[in-house]
């Protein structure tokens, strides 16, 4: 079984933490990372940036753009795309494209500040 | 991280709302700041044991209002209440309150308390230490540190601020669309400050000059989250970013500038850049431009150049002539005739810093540019006394080490020629 795990944390207090602080926390995941990837069971690894880089792709009688991350708590994460967009412009028609049709739910996009593909074998 | 470290960061996140939300209870500073400081001591107390709070702001807010509210009770009775007697549970308290703090009011209490230290009757010194003291939570000799000035002059400066600020009407009413608007520029230029309190190096250590743009990034942020849409506190964040970004690559080991086009763009820090892009992107999308877009777009524009020579100068000449449009200013054309020499060379730089000698005329930078293009010019004599003027009016030793470069440079080409 493939299991996607996800990371949350209080952004705020994240971009508080001191850069020793900061390292302590990559470090010790690098190594539970590595050991995973040795054994060719890690796939790809993303690092988003903060929610203040997102914007929101919503369900109206047209999909409408908000600024900011998704926001409800009534609805829950089902998935996600990583799609390669030259534009942010772009991001936002590749939403609007997946979305059309759909009645409910949001799409939020949201940069990667770090990718790292797949290291193990694709099942 | 140890939970100690864990509990510092989340204390250090939760502040600024959590001083904002107790001043509105109280409606005094020095209330909400010791309700506050109450209410951390009673986290450090009950955190390790019962795990960290699901909404630590919430959770302080709660225990500071109650923290708050006995200390007055006590006051006037004068016979002490049992400790903790408010909160059994502390878990219920946030159940209870997490319905309450919606994120509008959070919003307008930040912005309140942001607003209040760039009161306009207090001078810009004076705004940054009261928003470094009291919504960042710096310690008075950090701040002293970094302004280079004794611990009492510090203390003095802030109790000062804070005393003009309780003579003053402080608008606790909820603020209409205008007034927040304008509450909101006031703010972001107050966050500027501080940013560039720490990126101009006037004086202090390195280390916390640093802290000063951290946390102006850090209230940047903050202020974003809470305002997402507007394009202005995108520009704003993303400005800070992208110059943030340069900070390695700024001093040299010996502490001396090092210039733009001569900076190692391999220590520009690239997650900062790539988020400063991502946030321009974002602001311009809106079609409204603003002097923090402008800003951040000339500096995405820097950072986007892999060496010196692909700048496109061309694109920070065009943005600059908007700057000056939307806000005209001597200096903004000083530093439009820096892309105008690189596009169309030193003559036409310098025709069109002329007519600034009279409002620059006590402006470092004025003088260091005029020297470096009369000195390409091969006006050796002229540059000479520009650059006499430039070091005259440095602020700092690493300002006339550089110019003192350039004379260098001039004396040994004269004694060859």
């Amino acid at each position: 079984m493939l299991y996607a795990i996800l990371c949350y944390d209080d952004e705020a207090a994240v971009e508080s933490w001191s850069k020793e602080e900061e390292q302590a926390v990559l470090g010790k995941r690098q190594s539970v990372q590595q050991k995973l990837a040795a054994e060719g069971r890690l796939g790809p690894v993303a690092r988003l940036m903060p929610t203040t880089a997102a914007t929101t792709v919503r369900d109206g009688r047209e999909p409408l753009v908000i600024d900011g991350p998704f926001a409800e708590t009534k609805e829950q994460l089902l998935g996600f795309y990583i799609v390669d967009c030259p534009t942010l412009e772009n991001a936002i028609e590749t939403a609007r494209q997946l979305k059309s049709g759909e009645a409910g739910g949001a799409l939020e996009i949201r940069p990667l500040r770090l990718f790292r593909p797949a290291s193990g074998p694709a099942p | 991280m140890t939970s100690l470290a864990w509990i510092g960061a989340a204390l250090t996140a939760a502040r600024p709302q959590a001083i904002g939300a107790l001043l509105r209870y109280f409606r005094d500073l020095d209330r909400a700041e010791e309700a506050f400081q109450e209410a951390c001591l009673r986290a450090l107390k009950h955190w390790p044991q019962s795990g960290p709070p699901r909404d630590p702001a919430a959770w302080l807010i709660f225990v500071g209002r109650n923290a708050g509210l006995d200390a007055a009770r006590r006051a006037q009775k004068q016979e002490p209440l049992p400790e903790d007697a408010e909160i059994p549970d502390a878990e219920d308290a946030e159940a209870e309150l997490a319905e309450r703090l919606d994120n509008a009011h959070y919003r307008d209490d930040l912005l309140r308390l942001l607003f209040i230290c760039c009161h306009p009757e207090l001078p810009a010194t004076q705004q940054i230490a009261l928003a470094l003291r009291i919504v960042s939570g710096l310690s008075v000799e950090e701040i002293a540190r970094a302004f280079l000035v004794s611990d009492s002059a510090m203390e003095q400066r802030i109790t000062r601020a804070k005393s003009r600020i309780a003579k003053a009407e402080i608008p606790f009413a909820a603020p209409g669309a205008v007034e927040r608007a304008e509450r909101l520029g006031a703010v972001a230029a107050m966050i500027y400050l501080v940013f560039n309190e720490g990126y101009s190096a006037s004086g202090g250590t390195a280390h916390l000059r640093l802290t000063l743009c951290d946390e102006a990034i850090r209230l940047a942020r903050l202020l974003l989250r809470l305002f997402p849409g507007e394009p202005e506190i995108m520009g704003l964040v993303a400005l800070l970013l992208l110059q943030h970004a340069r900070a390695p690559a700024r001093l040299d080991a010996e502490g001396a500038i090092v210039l733009l086009e001569d900076q190692d763009r391999g220590l520009w820090n690239a997650d900062l850049i790539a988020e400063g892009h991502a946030l321009i992107e974002k602001a311009l999308r809106h079609r409204r431009p603003g002097p923090y877009q402008l800003q951040a777009a000339i500096a995405a524009t820097h950072a986007r150049a892999a060496r010196p020579e692909d700048t496109d100068w061309a694109e920070i000449d065009q943005l600059y002539a908007v700057l000056e449009r939307l806000q005209p200013s001597p200096v903004v054309t000083l530093n439009r005739a820096v892309a105008v020499a690189k596009r169309h060379g030193p003559e036409a730089a310098l025709a069109m810093i002329e007519p600034l000698a009279g409002p620059l005329a006590g402006y470092f930078h004025f003088f260091g540019l005029k020297g470096a293009l009369l000195m390409q010019l091969g006006r050796a004599e002229e540059a000479r006394t520009a650059f006499g003027r430039a070091i005259a009016l440095a602020h700092t030793p690493a300002e006339a080490a550089h110019i003192r470069l350039h004379l260098d440079r001039l004396q040994a080409e004269s004694q060859r020629a």
